[in-house]
């Protein structure tokens, strides 16, 4: 094994190329530690963004040897071929310069997918009681540990096919919500979710499940919202 | 009616009409492999179906099913694919809806009456 890795790094925004440089190999080095390395040791004008290095924060995800992960949490042994890496920003967004790309668009379609809690109570009346293992809340609990890192989104052919397509984490939220009985938006919600762009749109391959790194299964909850609101409509209530 | 509710019901019956599909195929594979396994003439096929309602019900719902289903399917792959807009995907989907229907209606209706 060579004690270097070549690294190619992506350069430039939606036109440019890749750059190779050579990284030495360290035990337990992860992605995001390399392309700390090519910044601060030899491509200062590299951009990339990353922030806790913990798996919380969700901005460091790339595509590393062609599969979107998040970088701070993949060791490079794990993805490593041979010696060599490939560090590209994520797909189905546009790139910003380098390995930044713009999330704008993701986040709008959050938005778009009305995933905010809207609650009846105030801070004058009693606490909500939910219990725990209502299935309500056990679906919501599957879904609620999404960290926004877009990496489901980057991975999935329908966005990629569907530029408005909603996307794995904006249903996986707004299916929360749906779950979510405090919630007084259900039916705007649903009427959001639903139709061409939303949750139907969906070709149930898994992708989004199967790169998640919090191992939230998107699909799941897109396939919940479809039957949800194919219920709603056949019984005109949607 | 919401172009959202529209599409939840087309899923609905496309979902619906897969599972026609699913028990329909089965017998009818199974019933070709029985029927021909000493071998069958055109003539001897048309003996047992002709003025058979059986026959003529559960192809007739086949059709039904089928000119639900494909339609439904290729709009989406004409959308998703060839970048159709959804007026035209739609427009075509029926047109392949009305002809799925007058075809296999008019194949039952040569084997049975």
């Amino acid at each position: 094994m060579s004690p270097n890795l070549r690294v190619s790094v992506w350069r430039g925004t939606t036109d440019g190329g890749f750059s190779t440089y050579e990284v030495p190999r360290q035990a337990s080095q992860t992605v995001l530690d390399v392309v700390t390395y090519i910044q601060r040791r030899l491509e200062p004008s590299l951009s990339y963004r990353f922030s806790c290095r913990v798996g919380m924060c969700g901005s460091c995800a790339m595509t590393v040897n062609g599969v979107a992960r998040w970088t701070c949490r993949t060791h490079v042994s794990k993805v490593v071929d041979g010696d060599s890496l490939e560090i590209a920003p994520l797909s189905n967004l546009p790139v910003i310069k380098d390995l930044a790309t713009d999330m704008g668009e993701f986040f709008d379609k959050w938005a778009r997918a009305k995933g905010r809690f809207r609650g009846a109570r105030t801070r004058h009346d009693a606490f909500a009681r939910v219990e725990p293992d209502s299935p309500e809340r056990a679906a919501a609990n599957a879904g609620i540990e999404c960290i926004g890192c877009a990496v489901c989104y980057a991975s999935c052919d329908v966005v990629a096919w569907r530029p408005d397509y909603l996307g794995p984490a904006a249903l996986n939220r707004a299916w929360t919500l749906v779950n979510d009985v405090r919630d007084t938006d259900q039916h705007d919600r649903l009427r959001a979710v639903a139709g061409d762009a939303g949750c139907h749109a969906c070709h149930t391959q898994g992708s989004c499940s199967e790169r998640c790194p919090k191992a939230i299964e998107p699909t799941a909850g897109i396939s919940g919202l479809k039957r949800m609101a194919a219920r709603r409509a056949m019984r005109g209530e949607l | 009616m919401s172009a959202a509710a529209t599409q939840a019901r087309l899923w609905y019956w496309q979902r619906i009409s897969a599972m026609m599909l699913a028990l329909f195929v089965v017998v009818h594979l199974a019933t070709i492999v029985y029927a021909v396994r000493g071998g069958l003439s055109g003539a001897e096929i048309l003996a047992r179906t002709q003025d058979n309602w059986w026959v003529a019900a559960f192809y007739g719902a086949f059709v039904i099913a089928c000119a639900v289903h494909v339609p439904i399917g290729l709009a989406r792959i004409a959308e998703e694919w060839l970048g159709w807009s959804g007026r035209a995907s739609n427009a075509g989907a029926v047109l392949i809806a009305l002809a799925l229907a007058v075809l296999g209606f008019r194949a039952v209706y040569a084997v049975v009456a």
